[in-house]
């Protein structure tokens, strides 16, 4: 490097971004390991090695395998039918609808509104006897029902908030995908009489793969790191039937200050985002070969 | 009429046009309930007649009945704080990363790489206890301190940077322009694109952020929005629905007119900070 023949420099521009980052990032992720394996200190009781005890305690907790099962279910439930709407919310705006400023602004707008703030009008929408969806309900003279008092609807109910509000910017992720393809495509499709429905699927959808994958890859991080709403909405309840990991690490960490074992479920967290990662850099290897 | 533009058959336009608005309603239901609650009485709040007078009373009682003006100064200076850091420190760390090669860069990348999996949203108990450790545990610095060094900044600016060509580079080099002035006179301007992409991410991420902050403060002098609204609509309102939401709307008012204001560029943003 002859321009600049000092290699002090680029460590003096890395360092301060550099200390932050481990300062917040690689010291508490490797901490937080370190002290699952000890007790938590409580007043003058100072912390003692445990080894593996609470691991053995979250193997022996039916709380943490209920948020862990609904959090997978949540990631099921949400992102194919998010993925799914966003592609028909994309294709639509794509295709110069009647309107098609407004279709973008309705699908997007949920995108730009806090998490929290959008909880909350949920929470009023779902609200027995008064709330909107009651009303639509009773109109149609179905039973009252309480959707987020019931265990068995709860998730469910949680599930649509999500779904509302990530389709809209998955969309964009699509839309600009959609204008990379050259309409050559199209017109030669149709010359060959091929229906719409099939240059959807023999067309469009494989050259949307990598936008998929992309999607898919950020949906399932925000299914493991947003709980946001479950706070406004639930608080975990009824009976846990609405926890998820991250919500369930809040409250032993902030409600029961059980920071050892709070902890011991980050770290099965952090195992989660992982196998997440190892996938996304097997999957984007492929994909750059592809190009 | 809008010229047809596909060229396959238009038979099913009309029902495609339908549907695409019957959706679009649908998605703008449950904001048209809370614009409809909030501008009118409380007694109004669930009924629907044309006759409803119109308020605005229940923001002004929002509005008194906790001190958001004092949230929305620390949430503004939070962003702001927050944008800062991230800019200076991410700029730097892109360039060094992007126009130099030292030992040990690839490794120093991979580092920056993990908090893109590994963030700091999900260190909660860790993040705390240093906070308590600093002894800046309720303060606005707090809330921002974990965000300041921000991969995904330095990630966006350094694909950003390596895309200038290096004639310019060296041109600037020949000239007697230091590392300083080169990066503040070819590369930053020729990367602004990019700096107001990742700046509007950045800005409604943080505006948004709830958990941590909801973790890190406990007093009115260092609670953003967001965390004010939620003291604010579980402590006992008397649940008084037409007030909260109210309150909600109010909360994210400025973040739903810029993007309303700027539409293109929100969209664009999120975007190109999205394709990388």
């Amino acid at each position: 490097m002859k321009r600049l023949p000092s290699s002090v420099l680029p460590w003096l521009l890395l360092s301060p971004a550099m200390v932050l980052l481990i300062a917040f990032t690689h010291y508490p992720a490797l901490a937080t390991l370190w002290h699952s394996f000890f007790s938590t200190p409580k007043g003058a009781r100072p912390a003692v090695f445990v080894g593996l005890e609470n691991y053995r305690l979250m193997v022996d907790d039916p709380v943490f395998w209920q948020a862990l099962c609904n959090n997978l279910w949540f990631a099921l439930g949400t992102i194919p039918l998010a993925i799914a709407l966003a592609i028909l919310m994309a294709l639509w705006v794509n295709e110069k609808l009647a309107g098609r400023g407004v279709l973008r602004l309705a699908y997007f707008t949920p995108t730009v509104l806090p998490m929290i703030a959008v909880a909350n009008i949920w929470l009023f929408f779902y609200t027995p006897q008064y709330g909107l969806l009651e009303q639509i309900t009773g109109a149609l003279g179905l039973p009252s029902h309480n959707w987020l008092g019931n265990p068995q609807t709860v998730l469910g109910a949680l599930m649509v908030v999500a779904v509302w509000k990530e389709a809209g910017f998955f969309m964009i992720f699509y839309l600009a995908a959609l204008q990379q393809i050259s309409p050559v495509l199209a017109e030669a499709a149709a010359l060959e009489g091929a229906s719409r429905w099939q240059y959807f699927w023999r067309v469009q959808f494989p050259l949307l793969m990598p936008t998929t994958l992309f999607v898919l890859i950020n949906a399932l991080i925000n299914a493991f790191r947003l709980v946001d709403h479950i706070v406004v909405m639930t608080k975990g309840g009824p009976d846990n039937a609405s926890s998820l990991l991250l919500y369930y690490i809040y409250e032993v960490g902030f409600a029961f200050w059980d920071s050892s074992y709070a902890a011991a479920l980050t770290v099965v967290l952090l195992a989660l985002l992982g196998l997440i990662a190892l996938v996304k850099f097997r999957v984007l290897d492929r994909r750059t070969h592809y190009q | 009429m809008i010229a047809p533009t596909s060229p396959f058959a238009e038979r099913h336009r009309m029902l495609e046009t339908v549907s695409a608005w019957v959706l679009a309603l649908l998605w703008l239901l449950p904001l048209l309930y809370a614009l409809w609650t909030a501008f009118h009485p409380a007694a109004f709040a669930t009924r629907f007649t044309l006759d409803a007078p119109p308020t605005l009373q229940n923001f002004v009682n929002a509005w008194q009945a906790a001190p958001f003006p004092r949230y929305f100064l620390n949430t503004f200076l939070l962003v702001t704080m927050i944008l800062a850091a991230q800019l200076v420190l991410a700029t730097l760390a892109a360039y060094a990363f992007a126009r130099f090669t030292f030992r040990g860069s690839n490794v120093m990348f991979m580092l920056v790489l993990l908090q893109l999996m590994v963030m700091p949203d999900i260190l909660i108990v860790e993040n705390y206890q240093t906070m308590n450790l600093l002894g800046l545990r309720d303060t606005i610095l707090s809330i921002g301190l974990p965000y300041f060094a921000s991969a995904f900044g330095i990630f966006l600016l350094r694909q950003t940077f390596k895309t200038v060509p290096r004639e310019l580079d060296e041109a600037a080099t020949v000239e007697g322009a230091s590392a300083w002035q080169i990066l503040m006179q070819v590369y930053v301007p020729l990367a602004r694109p990019i700096y107001i992409a990742f700046g509007l991410v950045s800005v409604s991420t943080h505006w948004n952020n709830f958990l941590w902050p909801l973790i890190v403060t406990n007093s009115v002098e260092s609670r953003p929005l967001t965390v004010g609204l939620q003291v604010f609509s579980s402590t006992d309102q008397g649940v008084d629905w037409s007030i909260i939401t109210a309150a909600t709307l109010m909360t994210s008012a400025p973040l739903l007119l810029a993007f309303l204001l700027f539409q293109r560029q929100f969209v664009q943003s999120f975007m190109r900070a999205g394709i990388r």
